[in-house]
């Protein structure tokens, strides 16, 4: 059996084109997803006997916030590559997520404030989870204040690499407080161990909002990551004799 | 052998935050000047004071640690001796954590002890003042350890300062909250036993760990 060479695809070169014939085939995913969800989420799911319609923006806030943490985890992931292998490419494609997951974050808040005003009848409440998702907005800002704060690309992605490692650290205190303080915020829904406690139609419908913006993250991230690699591959001469940047 | 060179360099940073006493002076007297703020704003209502004061005297805490981490490893970066710490046969991380505690004992300890005292101002029990004084005890090494990372990575960087409280202040959160919350259970007869044992189980794994991102985060910086 032929072994995959993993490292073929560190170098930027040979990642910038397989992320160029990869990126389009998750966008149409991420598309498809993202229409079926919100076609399950908003036709077809019953309205909730408490909440009534206004339940609805779980679709778009649960996988918001799901992918919030799984896109820092990610970012701790690719640090911690970069760190012991010293690929160039695990830095860009950490700098490459923290955009999405600083928009994750935010929405997040966004649609968890629109979500509280009916249901718990204010904007705001300082409860464990909703605090916790403030810091890792925080974090998320904090990375990338400090990598557009560092002109020296290497020095920037170490020392990004860093402060997110230590930033990860968060992410499992924020998944984890909800059984530290019971506040105000409902319990999980989905649990694997006893099952979800939702109708089957909406859980349905969230998967497929998650696996849409999942998808939509990976999309976006390798478009991302290809502009990075021109930005920096600038001088090389592969770079020069690409047929999108030939004058 | 090393731990020579571990009493050397407390011996030195201290020695050096004693001969440029004001700038330890100043973040003490904004520590002050913050708390004595406060009631100015709020009113000199003695139950709101009393309610408000742990999370007022915490916040001045770190905010005046904040002050005194831009300086902690800059001097030494200006000057060369961290280059010759990071090629030193000595370990890096134990030269560093002697650096952190000596940044404590200059930073940290004033707080602990004038705590009590602005406490006083606030109208806070003998009770409250004790959890008060252990809860700053415990949880300002940790500042002073989380925040070496932060002044570490932000050494020599444009806009350091600002940059280095964006980074810092949303790892404080978690010490805040229960340094904060132990003096609030033993007001309401709770107890604060668990908010000072988990701000001890902060402080240890941030003194192991710490020192060591310091060190890797101080040798990007070298690069």
């Amino acid at each position: 059996m032929k072994s995959i060479n993993w490292f073929h695809y560190a170098a930027p070169q040979n990642f910038y084109g397989l992320a160029g014939r990869m990126w389009p085939g998750f966008a149409v995913l991420a598309t498809a997803f993202m229409l079926a969800g919100l076609w399950l989420g908003f036709a077809v799911a019953p309205s909730d006997f408490q909440q009534g319609e206004g339940y609805r923006i779980i679709f778009v806030h649960v996988p918001v916030s799901w992918m919030s943490m799984v896109v820092y985890l990610a970012m701790a992931f690719w640090s911690v590559l970069g760190l012991t292998f010293n690929t160039r490419l695990s830095g860009m494609m950490t700098r490459a997520l923290a955009p999405t997951g600083a928009l994750f974050a935010f929405l997040s808040l966004w649609t968890g404030a629109l979500w509280g005003k009916p249901m718990w009848g204010t904007w705001w409440v300082w409860d464990a989870r909703l605090t916790s998702e403030l810091i890792l907005f925080f974090l998320y800002l904090g990375y990338i204040a400090l990598t557009s704060a560092i002109d020296d690309t290497r020095r920037s992605d170490r020392a990004g690499a860093l402060i997110a490692i230590v930033g990860a650290i968060n992410v499992p205190i924020i998944y984890f407080s909800v059984k530290w303080w019971n506040t105000l915020h409902q319990g999980a829904s989905v649990s694997l161990t006893k099952g979800s406690s939702m109708a089957e139609v909406m859980l349905w419908g969230m998967l497929l909002m998650a696996l849409a913006f999942w998808f939509y993250t990976v999309a976006l991230v390798l478009y991302r990551v290809r502009t990075l690699i021109l930005q920096r591959e600038s001088h090389a001469t592969w770079v020069h004799q690409l047929d999108e940047v030939k004058p | 052998m090393s731990g020579g060179a571990f009493m050397a360099v407390l011996r030195r940073d201290l020695l050096l935050a004693m001969r440029r006493k004001s700038e330890v002076l100043t973040a003490v007297f904004f520590f002050v000047v913050v708390a004595a703020l406060f009631p100015l704003g709020i009113g000199p209502e003695l139950n709101t004071l009393r309610l408000v004061a742990p999370g007022v005297l915490w916040v001045g805490a770190l905010l005046s640690s904040m002050l005194a981490l831009q300086r902690l490893f800059e001097a030494d970066y200006r000057d060369g001796t961290l280059e010759q710490m990071a090629l030193s046969p000595t370990p890096m991380p134990l030269l560093i954590s002697a650096k952190l505690l000596a940044h404590w004992l200059v930073s940290g300890v004033p707080l602990v002890l004038l705590a009590p005292v602005l406490g006083l101002q606030f109208d806070l029990s003998a009770d409250a003042l004790m959890t008060l004084t252990l809860g700053l005890l415990l949880g300002t090494p940790v500042l002073s350890l989380v925040g070496g990372i932060g002044a570490a990575l932000t050494l020599g960087v444009r806009g350091g300062g600002v940059l280095l409280s964006l980074l810092v202040l949303p790892l404080f959160i978690p010490v805040l909250v229960f340094g904060a919350g132990a003096v609030e259970a033993q007001a309401s007869g709770l107890g604060a036993e668990a908010h000072l044992s988990i701000l001890m189980a902060m402080l240890l794994p941030a003194a192991f760990f710490s020192p060591l991102a310091c060190a890797a985060a101080l040798r990007i910086a070298l690069e």
